[in-house]
């Protein structure tokens, strides 16, 4: 295996993530009715779109953490995993080894430290030996400003600080695709922008993202492509600048005006 | 008040602590507690006949007396062909008792830990086995341990019982004396102080593990 930096996306063009036809129900509610996405390395796809359009179902199916009931996924090197047939409970976890999610509520372990939450699944999962992965958190926290929080307990930290630490937690796995569940919707105001800041700097570094976010200017700014969704479908995807500053769908445009003047 | 009878009474009732109410407790306890975590396990898993098993178990335990449980194992079983010395009868009974009671106190503690703290360990890969013992458990065990302290505390008390089979423990050794100094008030508040400074113990024990354990949490 090649030596890895931690600090790096992995290497790759192309496309990364294929996904055809999922649909996903919850009881009697369809919340997916057939969404397709691709998205290539190094891509960010800001998902936008009302409450409950299905977006952060869209990202839990890409990560395994809800089983569509229909549709395709596919990770570059990786079989498609299909979800119309009978599918294994292996196969619907394989999807999880390619991404890792940073969740709106951080949910980072309260009873580790920010040292031993970001080494954990390294250390466990993936079996890195404890040293390396020590090394390798230590130069991701210095990255997000963190290093010298790396023996307090999230409890001691600003929610800014946590959900900065989550992302760390998540850069740590190495994953093809990095998930952002809307990672600003449960901070105060003024804490918001040294999450912005540092998503920004790993767009800039071409990780590749999907970002639940109700920050329009934000998805504008980090996004190569916009998605936006409504009522379970992909009403329009396309450029953030075209979708978000001149929308083809009155749909999209009657999102994009309410979010821009609330009053 | 006879000093001398305190005296001599004293140290046959502590060595009936240190060599039957403690050791019995503690075995029963750990046994007990392990014998609860799998019966928790088993009322929360999505396997209706292994829910359906435990919740029975946890039914028959809290819905019959302690008393009871015992005499069917010690004194119900020989008559079915199995018969069981007094310690191991007192150890199964007690075990079963507080599995019972233990499972449930484990079955709140375990789901009170939030769904995000099992999302989180999937997304990082980890498998239900390993989510439970590093990260799901830890948490529930800062919230049970007031609920089990209670458990050990009357499992400590309820030991007493063992001595209606014949396990020498500390209140068997005090009938032994009251019978034969016919100093009864005397002897059993002697008995009952010695109770109250062994749960004194366990009390502050109580306290130390609920302070390591909040280190995490803020307040």
């Amino acid at each position: 295996m090649l030596p890895t930096d931690p600090l790096r996306p992995p290497a790759a063009e192309g496309p990364l993530l294929t996904v055809t036809g999922l649909q996903k129900s919850f009881g009697s509610n369809q919340v997916l009715r057939s969404i397709d996405l691709h998205i290539d390395s190094g891509q960010v796809v800001a998902l936008v779109g009302p409450s409950g359009s299905g977006k952060t179902t869209v990202l839990r199916c890409l990560n395994g953490l809800e089983t569509p009931d229909g549709g395709t996924i596919t990770f570059r090197g990786a079989p498609p995993v299909e979800f119309s047939a009978k599918v294994t409970k292996k196969e619907a976890l394989s999807l999880r080894d390619h991404s890792a999610m940073v969740f709106q509520n951080y949910n980072l372990f309260p009873h580790m430290t920010v040292l031993e939450n970001v080494i954990e699944g390294p250390v466990q999962v993936q079996k890195v030996p404890r040293k390396d992965a020590v090394a390798d958190a230590e130069r991701l926290l210095a990255r997000v400003g963190l290093a010298e929080k790396r023996d307090d307990y999230p409890f001691n930290l600003s929610g800014g600080q946590q959900q900065r630490v989550g992302i760390v937690r998540a850069l740590a796995l190495q994953p093809d695709l990095l998930l952002f569940d809307e990672p600003t919707s449960a901070l105060d105001p003024e804490l918001v922008g040294e999450v912005l800041t540092v998503i920004k700097e790993l767009a800039d570094e071409k990780w590749t993202m999907v970002i639940v976010t109700h920050e329009l200017a934000f998805a504008r700014e980090v996004a190569d492509e916009v998605v936006f969704m409504d009522g379970g479908v992909v009403v329009e995807h396309g450029h953030p600048d075209q979708v978000l500053r001149s929308p083809r769908e009155e749909r999209t445009r009657r999102f994009v005006q309410r979010l821009l003047n609330p009053f | 008040m006879d000093w001398e009878l305190v005296r001599t009474s004293f140290w046959p009732m502590v060595q009936g602590s240190l060599m039957g109410t403690i050791p019995l407790s503690l075995a029963s306890f750990v046994i007990g507690l392990a014998l609860a975590l799998v019966v928790a396990l088993m009322r929360i898993s999505r396997q209706p006949v292994l829910a359906g098993i435990a919740r029975f178990y946890v039914s028959v335990i809290r819905g019959t007396p302690l008393l009871v449980q015992l005499f069917v194992i010690f004194y119900g079983l020989p008559s079915i062909g199995l018969t069981i010395d007094p310690w191991p009868s007192a150890i199964i009974a007690f075990s079963l008792n507080v599995g019972g009671y233990a499972a449930e106190i484990l079955r709140a503690a375990i789901l009170s830990v939030p769904k995000g703290q099992w999302e989180a360990c999937h997304t990082i890969g980890m498998s239900r086995a390993v989510t439970l013992r590093r990260v799901i458990l830890p948490q529930a065990a800062r919230v049970s341990v007031p609920p089990l302290s209670n458990t050990f505390i009357s499992l400590v008390k309820d030991t007493s019982l063992a001595s209606v089979i014949l396990v020498t423990e500390l209140f068997r050794e005090a009938q032994q004396i009251a019978a034969f100094s016919q100093q009864f008030m005397l002897v059993y508040v002697e008995a009952a102080a010695i109770y109250w400074v062994i749960c004194l113990v366990l009390s502050s024990g109580q306290s130390a593990l609920e302070k390591r354990l909040d280190r995490y949490v803020a307040h």
